[in-house]
């Protein structure tokens, strides 16, 4: 910090031009520590937290058909009386009413499969990739990459030519004298969306675990004699638990709210949490409810996602 | 013994692992020569329908749309998410720092029927408050993918710099440099490439977003992602076929060619790392 301060005295000499420029360089060479902080965190207060708060104040506001068409929390009554009207009938609505808890549980229900599915899947994927080559090792992570850089909605669509009743895979199931199956607009095809669209969220968290991995171990449990499913139950597991954690994380958490997938794939068959928020604030122009879901899903999401940060907070901390 | 069984399951596993991941874009792409209007019914092998696409306005005004939104968007989120993983790495503790970090790292996995929600209130009371912003579409939409995107940019930036030996910025120290000089003469230069990295992950985002726009946009603007939302909505078209290869393809040319110079860049330098070495 001093020596900053003498080589700032020392170099003013070179700040020449008009009293602006001259007031802009001194800013910038004093306090760009402090601009670098404040324009994100700035950007942030307004465009990330206080819309939260308004989403709040509207979840205990009345619907009215008015623009806006919700009843203001904080009224002036002549003579500057405050009048703070707080409207818990939006949860009590949600709570009350068998399809809004029936969503919850049904979204809950099937992002936890699909997580589970998606480690299925996901872990033994990540395994074979740490211990390929060097070079096939680059090719594969890239494969799996690649299709995150692609449109998400482009991926869900190829599944519905896949999936629909004449699709291939009826046409396989005729060809060979089976009979068709219904799959678009069942819960089946939502399952089928959200494993592969998400699958690269489970394995490359894995992988950036298991790399750093100490496979020494497992060849010192092998010259011990252990079985290769011993090993796989005391050694590796335990030590690609983070791994585990952070992929079915940010698997689930997305999956939860997701609403491309359950509309596209599900049909009006399948209920999901994010489908219901959207309609209700789209079609049914009813703000406070659609507040009121917005908050119930983020109660059910902020453990997992506290948890997720935590983990974040760590793993900078350990590099 | 047991390893050749091994290997052969590992190798199945992504065998299978691959083919669930690229079957269906592949099969995608194979029906967009589709001459049938059915699109899972084979008619012949036939490009019509990338001339059906090349006439239609309104594909082109939400390709221009979306490409202008994602271009602003992603230097704007590259200059944030830049400043804010320098804050988060280089500064050490500081007033808010949990919250600072909290809202970076949050809207990686906020549901997007949230963020959408939540911005197009904010977008509301804003107007009804101070008036602006008075219409709802390319500027609500910019704004809100800038604040998802920085997100992305702070991750990948921080990572780079925990990751970035300091060598270079304590030599520059000694020999006298400012911190203001340092950043901007030696540690910026060596962000660039996670700076490039992640201009082209906000552009991505941007380009593939369909919720939050939907939320934030007003009529009129329509985005690529919300245009093919509501044509897909009521099943298969083959027209979208043919845009999807277009754009499938753009995107995984775009990402081989950014990847193929990395690593041609990463060999170049290793190599002049060892003649220097050899001396």
């Amino acid at each position: 910090m001093n020596t900053e301060a003498g080589l700032e005295a020392g170099s003013g000499a070179e700040v020449s031009g008009s009293m602006l420029a001259n007031w802009a360089n001194h800013v910038i060479h004093h306090h760009w520590r402090t601009l670098v902080l404040l324009v994100p965190f700035i950007w942030l207060l307004i465009f990330f937290l206080a819309p939260f708060f308004i989403v709040f104040k509207i979840a205990f506001a009345e619907a009215v058909i008015a623009s806006p068409p919700y009843t203001p929390m904080i009224e002036w009554v002549d003579e500057g009386i405050m009048h703070i009207r707080v409207v818990i009938d939006n949860f009590a609505y949600l709570w009350e009413d068998d399809l809004y808890v029936n969503t919850y549980l049904n979204s809950v229900k099937i992002s936890t499969i699909s997580t589970i599915l998606c480690l299925l899947i996901g872990y033994p994927m990540a395994y074979a990739i740490v211990r390929s080559s060097h070079t096939t090792k680059h090719i594969l992570l890239m494969l799996i990459i690649l299709p995150f850089w692609t449109s998400f909605l482009l991926r869900v669509y190829a599944w519905m030519g896949l999936l629909a009743d004449q699709g291939l895979i009826n046409d396989i199931l005729t060809w060979f004298g089976l009979e068709p199956v219904r799959m678009l607009y069942t819960q089946f095809a939502v399952y089928v969306g959200i494993v592969y669209t998400y699958l690269p969220f489970m394995i490359l968290p894995l992988y950036a675990n298991m790399e750093k991995l100490d496979w020494t171990l497992l060849e010192a449990a092998a010259d011990l004699g252990a079985r290769p499913a011993t090993t796989f139950v005391t050694v590796t597991l335990p030590a690609t638990i983070p791994g585990i954690v952070a992929g079915a994380l940010l698997v689930f958490i997305p999956a939860t709210g997701e609403y491309v997938i359950p509309d596209l794939l599900g049909g009006g068959n399948v209920l999901m949490i994010g489908r219901v928020l959207y309609n209700e604030f789209n079609a049914n122009i009813d703000w406070p409810v659609a507040s009121a879901v917005a908050i119930a899903l983020l109660l059910v999401l902020v453990l997992p996602m506290m948890l997720y940060q935590h983990m974040q907070g760590k793993e900078t901390e350990s590099r | 013994m047991n390893t050749g069984k091994r290997s052969k399951f590992l190798f199945s596993t992504i065998c299978f692992g691959m083919a669930f991941l690229y079957i269906p874009i592949f099969l995608l792409i194979v029906y967009s020569f589709n001459a049938s209007k059915i699109v899972p019914v084979w008619g012949g092998f036939s490009t019509r329908w990338y001339g059906v696409l090349f006439e239609s306005e309104e594909i082109w005004a939400s390709v221009a749309l979306s490409l202008k939104i994602a271009s602003v968007n992603a230097c704007f989120a590259t200059l944030l998410g830049t400043l804010a993983g320098l804050a988060l790495v280089r500064f050490g503790s500081f007033k808010g720092r949990t919250l600072f970090s909290g809202m970076i790292s949050a809207p990686l996995v906020m549901p997007e029927v949230i963020t959408g929600l939540s911005l197009l209130l904010l977008f509301i009371t804003l107007k009804e408050f101070i008036g602006w912003p008075d219409s709802r579409g390319f500027n609500t939409i910019t704004i809100a993918h800038i604040t998802f995107s920085m997100a992305y940019v702070a991750v990948i930036i921080q990572s780079r710099l925990a990751g970035m030996a300091q060598d270079l910025e304590e030599a520059a120290e000694d020999l006298g440099a400012r911190p203001f000089r340092i950043l901007t003469d030696i540690t910026l230069p060596l962000l660039a490439p996670g700076m490039v990295a992640g201009w082209l992950l906000a552009f991505t985002l941007s380009l593939d977003d369909l919720i939050i726009a939907s939320f934030v946009s007003g009529p009129g603007a329509v985005t690529l992602p919300m245009l093919i939302y509501s044509r897909v909505k009521l099943g298969l078209r083959p027209d979208i076929n043919a845009l999807a290869t277009i754009i499938i393809l753009a995107v995984a040319i775009g990402v081989l060619l950014a990847a193929w110079i990395m690593f041609r860049q990463q060999k170049q330098r290793e190599l002049e790392l060892k003649m220097s070495e050899e001396s």
